[in-house]
């Protein structure tokens, strides 16, 4: 399938202009570079915060609790979790594969802009380094759990400014990718390329991208007014001054209720790609699919109050909330139907990726049915800031979009890097880290209805058992990773040469060399059929 | 866009350029957005305190404060169709005079600020600490929502500065001004949001 034209170009991981080497990377326009710039930041920052949970988990062993105290437990978690959420979980997809990927799938050379895209890497960095410094200069480090909720983060004495700060400057990075990837789509795609002929992967990226344009200003200016009231006390959130912390609230969810959607719209469309490719079909109900990820979109930004049932909103504002919050499942279940019926009667060729993809699917469907169950209103009360919530959105967050994740990385890795990992290693990395990530999350959700709160330092013996398993768990979980990740490392330096379609996928990327040539296509494709036809369906 | 590492085909796209800027121009009103909220949030509740606190403020320097920036306005459209007739001193010119407007605003806002500083009508001013809560809450807001319309000001009148040098330099020309036409935009942005702060905080009286 590969192109390799008379003359060969040099791939994209060759230096060819004045600069070499690192500077070349740091000042590259080039978006597959960028996406890479991007995967090795982001994976450094992952196994940070991956520690910092482990060292977590650790102390909810009773014998292990001296090793840190109180105070910084409080900071551990608030860390975990603004390094997980801001640096990888909601950039992730789109940042990473929707860079390396979004113009190779329409057929374009590049993005719109490629240099905002590389200032967007910077604000990324920046941000990023901010929210780390954060923690060591000032007086400690935040200790507001990564929701920075008043009037706590405004009486806190800890370091609160410098980490919002860091988090307003990568909403920054991620708005103007959104920008990026809007303008791309529209005006990029190659000849032929009709907005149904795009892969569904564009599609997420699409309508991901709206989100980010329309939610991220919001917790920019909700951040903004967080430092303004604690440099001079501004009032609008102070009771003392007439202010009301509940509006934080509101709009801190209008932004972060649909960045959960940032997270997982994109780990859909990686997942939508997936599929097909591996059982030779293609997508069932691609419209559905698209107008679903729109759906999702629209519906979820009108869902955020339900992470405010016990803050004493009207009851009409909360049966409204309910209402829409079950709403949004559903989009969410056509996607998952459209998926499994994708694979029914394909010829399933069966892969890591679509393992991992398929580790997707079921631990997404048990995110989403917890989350379903918390948007009835007297059972959120119950689970309320439980040890229910933290297990329900880990299992939407790392089993949906971290999973997702993994999928992508080693589906697109042979083309990325242009090598091939191996197989039986990813295989034996999957057993500890699926059986650890139930062990310690499902284990999370009995917890939280037997009543364990969530963000507590110490717990009653009665939880003990429930936290020895999950601990555990961990371990298991810790273990997968470190073998996952060490895999793709040796991979990348030692791994065999791939082939330019080792998996038999039909959409653009899979026509070109891999790694692909600097300017991706020779001659930008004109094309002329949908994203997923396989010949092998017209034989029978 | 130039690039530094590998030579991309030359590629232009005026109409991505201004859809670019439109996008971006929506987050900046989303960002104000956010601020709308609470504003109307805290009008609702404190209807009578809004009332007193918005006779505080000068209507006449509001006033003369919306006239010289809808005049930058109308001066960087001329602008734009100078450099569309390709009337390069023109163009210069009327940059200019914008640039000399947006200061003129800056001057007139730095004296109303001053005032109100004057009579302790600040954030944690013990003056103000006096006052019923919903004019403390007014002024917070007045002193935040004009603070970072200010800074857009002082960023639009950055852009422009640029694009002045650039026309001048040549970079922007009869038919290559899609960045002039974007830093209007900009401009016109800044503007807009002006157009709602005025009624919402000097004639709330």
């Amino acid at each position: 399938m590969s192109t390799h034209a008379t003359t060969v170009q040099p791939s994209y991981l060759e230096d060819t202009g004045a600069r070499k080497g690192l500077m070349a990377w740091l000042t590259s326009t080039d978006h597959k570079r960028i996406g890479l710039l991007y995967l090795y930041s982001m994976i450094s920052f992952f196994f940070v915060a991956v520690a910092i949970g482990f060292v977590m988990r650790l102390v909810q062993l009773t014998r292990f609790q001296h090793l840190i105290t109180a105070e910084t437990y409080n900071a551990l978690f608030t860390v975990h979790g603004v390094i997980m959420i801001f640096l990888f979980v909601v950039p992730g997809l789109p940042a990473v594969f929707g860079n390396f990927f979004l113009p190779i799938l329409i057929g374009a050379k590049d993005v719109s802009f490629p240099r905002l895209n590389l200032a967007s890497w910077y604000f990324y960095m920046a941000g990023a380094i901010v929210a780390v410094l954060s923690l060591f200069l000032g007086h400690g480090a935040p200790d507001t759990g990564w929701t920075f909720y008043v009037p706590f983060s405004l009486r806190t004495g800890t370091n609160v400014s410098m980490a919002v700060f860091g988090a307003f400057l990568l909403g920054f990075s991620s708005m103007l990718t959104g920008i990026n990837f809007i303008t791309t789509i529209h005006r990029l795609r190659a000849p032929g390329m009709k907005w149904f002929r795009m892969p569904l992967f564009c599609w997420s990226l699409y309508s991901t991208a709206w989100i980010q344009l329309l939610a991220t200003p919001i917790l920019a200016i909700t951040l903004v007014l967080v430092i303004l009231e604690r440099a001079f006390g501004i009032g609008i959130f102070d009771p003392a001054k007439g202010g009301d912390p509940l509006l934080y609230q509101h709009l801190f969810w209008i932004y972060s209720h649909p960045a959960v959607y940032i997270m997982i719209l994109p780990a859909m469309g990686a997942i939508t790609e997936i599929l097909p490719t591996f059982a030779k079909r293609t997508i069932f109900g691609y419209k559905a699919i698209a107008f679903s990820s729109m759906a999702i979109a629209g519906v979820g930004s009108l869902v955020w109050a339900h992470h405010m049932f016990t803050s004493g909103l009207s009851q009409f504002a909360l049966m409204t909330f309910s209402l829409l919050t079950m709403v949004v499942a559903v989009p969410s279940a056509i996607k998952v139907f459209n998926w499994v019926s994708t694979l029914y009667k394909g010829s399933i060729d069966f892969q890591p990726p679509l393992l991992f993809a398929l580790t997707f699917i079921f631990l997404f469907c048990i995110g989403g049915l917890t989350g379903v169950m918390q948007g009835a209103l007297a059972v959120n009360v119950h689970i309320h800031d439980t040890y229910f919530i933290v297990g329900h959105f880990h299992y939407v967050m790392f089993g949906g979009t971290g999973m997702a994740f993994f999928a992508a990385l080693l589906y697109w890795f042979p083309k990325m890097f242009g090598k091939m990992y191996s197989k039986k290693a990813i295989y034996a990395s999957w057993f500890p880290m699926f059986i650890g990530f139930n062990m310690l999350y499902f284990t999370m959700l009995v917890l939280g209805v037997m009543g364990m709160p969530r963000r507590y330092f110490h717990h009653l013996p009665q939880f003990n058992t429930g936290h020895e398993i999950a601990t555990v768990g961990s371990w298991f979980l810790v273990l997968g990773l470190v073998m996952f990740f060490g895999t793709l490392v040796h991979a990348a330096f030692k791994g065999e040469k791939a082939e330019g379609n080792p998996w038999g996928g039909v959409t653009l990327e899979w026509t070109l060399p891999s790694p692909p040539i600097a300017e991706n296509f020779e001659v930008i494709p004109t094309i002329t059929e949908g994203p997923y036809h396989f010949p092998q369906e017209d034989n029978g | 866009m130039s690039d530094t590492t590998h030579a991309h085909a030359v590629h232009r796209d005026d109409f991505g350029a201004r859809l670019g800027m439109w996008l971006f121009l929506v987050t900046e009103m989303v960002l104000f957005g956010g601020l709308f909220i609470a504003y109307s949030y805290m009008r609702s509740q404190y209807p009578a305190e809004f009332h007193h606190a918005g006779g505080e403020l000068n209507a006449t320097l509001g006033i003369t404060n919306t006239l010289v920036l809808l005049t930058s306005s109308l001066t960087v459209v001329l602008s734009i169709v100078a450099i569309q007739r390709g009337e390069k001193r023109k163009t210069m010119a009327f940059l200019a005079t914008t640039l000399g407007l947006g200061v003129v605003f800056l001057v007139i806002k730095s004296f109303e600020w001053a005032t109100k500083f004057h009579h302790g009508l600040y954030p944690n001013a013990q003056h103000l600490a006096t006052l019923p809560h919903g004019e403390q809450v007014f002024f917070g807001l007045y002193f935040t929502m004009t603070g970072l319309h200010g800074l857009h000001v002082i960023a639009g009148l950055s852009v422009l500065a640029y694009m002045l040098v650039k026309v001048a330099k040549d970079e922007i020309t009869q038919d290559r001004y899609v960045h002039l036409e974007n830093g209007g935009l900009y401009w016109h942005l800044v503007d807009v949001i002006w157009i709602f702060l005025l009624p919402l905080f000097y004639l709330a009286a």
